[in-house]
């Protein structure tokens, strides 16, 4: 079988590993902050532009130039915002991260606040997340006790505090700007853009918003050796190991540690064990649900950003759904247009409008009513929503919807009116 | 209105923000917690209060977010995923069930106030899907015939 390469999971795959803060330590835990808090903050965000290493919340953004980009000396304070809302459908890897091996996040969260000169860093997790939290709050309280949160973290003299927030529930948070007026207090609306959060972020500081795994990854990143090695382990441009959250149809669903040059066949047929049941596969959404949808043809490509991109999809968050041949397509897209009309926070009216539309014309379908013009207007609807909308959401809801009008029309003429 | 002990927490919260608005979320958490998972208009206005912002603002804000409640829910609020990967394994035929068992649809409480249902979007337990959240406590792979298990269990 394919192994896993463990840089993020090296502990939690360890049986005998004990995730509280003596446990991280003897495992060699807070070593790279040790080594950060000797380095300058621009050589720390250097190493992590070396390293290469894009954001994995879902746009791959590169986060040393991410961080690069904070705006200095406002005279205000900075911050730093872990993305711990994870509601992209299909995606269940940072919880593993938060409630296995809170340290390794939290280590990562505190290089991340040395580099950008942040003093008080917030974590925002969805508030479903009930076991997170609590995992996440003892642990930040173990910090304290040990003086590694406070005002002298390992003698260092820089001042860091850690604050857990608890979202609400709403899938639109995980949006960066949205994230930041619901951790103001707010509804959670996105932001008009600019200015980005490095300018104006939270209560109009300079704010970097980084995902719960990118965070993670610091403590290998600085390493000694650790960025030319994060680097070595995917192609150029797509470096590092990921999470890959695989789930749907397959025999062994679960969140896995791939290096980026692994075939998508071998996701699901070697580590996924194939297709439940001894089915034939239909299709993949591979990177949560907003990812252009691919067929049972298509999955002979390396499960990178740029490999995918080229095949007209993304990898998004990583998270790979699989569907067999007995699935009905059209049901699913119906489920996935329900999403996005419930998520939707209103404020742009291609989006508002469109997610409503799209899901009453597959409804349609689903009842028997469908026809080619239909189809047409599903596309259209579609197509309405790409690019015209204040955030990626509207995006978001069209690339399943003519994703699967594309991929799989003969689904949708099965549900055609009988003339 | 709050506990001691709760106040407590709640002092703590405003300690931790740079404005007092900016801990109306996990403060509103608390009020539901305290109120047996609801909230009334004068919990809002008493969270209005501590954070200093208009109650119009409160209200906006709980009604945006899917997990603040304005009537009460079931001693045992059970939360059913019925979203994509859920959706592939049986997460729809799950909800059903429990729909059935119960007697009632997703969004009601039964008659005595024991339980109530809410379909849930992805609740970020994909790869153990169909997932389902009971109050605070996560159950993953979840087959009709654990449901009927847990809720009669939790009915004695
Ligand atoms: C609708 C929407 C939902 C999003 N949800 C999440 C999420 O749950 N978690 C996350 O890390 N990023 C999410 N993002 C991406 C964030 O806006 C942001 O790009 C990311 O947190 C940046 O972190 P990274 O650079 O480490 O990837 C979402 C974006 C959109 C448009
Ligand atoms: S695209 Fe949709 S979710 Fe995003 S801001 Fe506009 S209405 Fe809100
Ligand atoms: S879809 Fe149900 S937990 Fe993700």
């Amino acid at each position: 079988m394919l192994e896993e390469t463990l840089v993020l999971f090296k502990n939690i795959r360890n049986p005998e590993y004990d995730k509280s803060l003596a446990g991280y330590k003897k495992s060699g835990g807070f070593k790279s902050l040790k080594k950060v808090f000797g380095m300058k903050p621009e050589d720390v965000v250097q190493e992590v532009k070396e390293s290469g290493i894009r954001g994995r919340g879902g746009a791959g953004f590169p986060t040393g130039l991410k961080w690069s980009f904070m705006a200095k000396d406002t005279g205000k304070p900075s911050y730093l915002v872990a993305n711990a809302d994870e509601s992209e459908p299909g995606t269940c890897k940072d919880r593993e991260l938060m409630l296995k091996d809170p340290h390794l996040f939290l280590e990562g969260l505190m290089i991340g606040s040395y580099a950008i000169g942040c003093h008080h860093a917030y974590v925002y997790v969805r508030g479903e997340y009930f076991p997170s939290i609590k995992t996440l709050n003892s642990a930040v309280d173990e910090l304290y006790a040990d003086g590694l949160l406070g005002p002298n973290p390992l003698g260092s003299g820089f001042q860091l505090d850690i604050t857990i927030h608890t979202g609400a529930g709403a899938y639109i948070c995980g949006e960066e700007s949205a994230l930041l007026d619901s951790l103001e207090g707010k509804r959670g609306h996105p932001r008009v853009k600019p200015p980005f959060p490095a300018v104006s972020g939270f209560n109009a500081c300079p704010t970097s918003v980084n995902n719960v795994e990118t965070l993670a990854c610091m403590p290998f990143i600085l390493s000694d050796g650790g960025a030319e090695a994060f680097k070595s382990f995917g192609p150029q441009n797509n470096s590092g190991t990921h999470l890959v959250s695989l789930s749907g149809h397959v025999n062994r669903p679960g969140v896995y540690e791939l290096r980026m040059d692994v075939n998508m066949k071998d996701i699901i047929y070697d580590i996924g064990g194939g297709i439940r049941n001894g089915k034939k596969l239909k299709g993949v959404i591979p990177g949560g649900s907003s990812s252009p949808v691919m067929t049972a043809d298509e999955v002979d490509v390396l499960y990178n950003f740029d490999d995918l991109a080229k095949k007209g999809t993304m990898m998004g968050s990583a998270a790979m759904m699989v569907f067999d041949e007995d699935t009905d397509v059209v049901k699913l897209l119906h489920r996935i247009t329900r999403f996005y009309a419930h998520e939707s926070c209103g404020q742009c009216t291609p989006c508002r409008e469109g997610t409503h539309w799209s899901r009453q014309i597959v409804r349609d379908f689903l009842s028997g009513n469908g026809s080619d013009e239909k189809l047409k207007l599903l596309n259209r609807v579609g197509g309405n929503m790409m690019g015209t909308t204040l955030c990626a959401l509207g995006d978001a809801a069209a690339m399943p919807i003519q994703s699967f009008v594309k991929k799989f029309p003969d689904e949708f003429r099965k549900y055609y009116a009988i003339a | 209105m709050f506990s001691k002990d709760i106040q407590t927490q709640v002092d703590k919260l405003l300690s931790r923000y740079p404005i007092r608005q900016n801990a109306l979320i996990p403060i509103l958490h608390l009020a539901q917690n305290e109120n047996e998972g609801w909230l009334t208009e004068e919990w809002m206005q008493h969270v209005a209060d501590i954070c200093e912002v208009p109650l119009t603002h409160v209200e906006g804000v709980v009604t945006f977010y899917t997990m603040f409640r304005i009537k009460p829910p079931g001693k045992y609020h059970l939360q059913v995923c019925t979203c994509v990967p859920c959706c592939l394994v049986g997460g729809t035929e799950l909800l059903e069930h429990t729909e059935k068992k119960l007697a009632i649809h997703a969004g009601h409480t039964t008659t005595d106030g024991t339980f109530s249902i809410e379909e849930m979007e992805c609740i970020g337990a994909c790869s153990n899907a169909p997932a389902v959240i009971v109050n605070e406590d996560y159950h993953e792979q979840v087959t009709p015939e654990d449901m009927d298990k847990m809720i009669d269990e939790l009915r004695q």
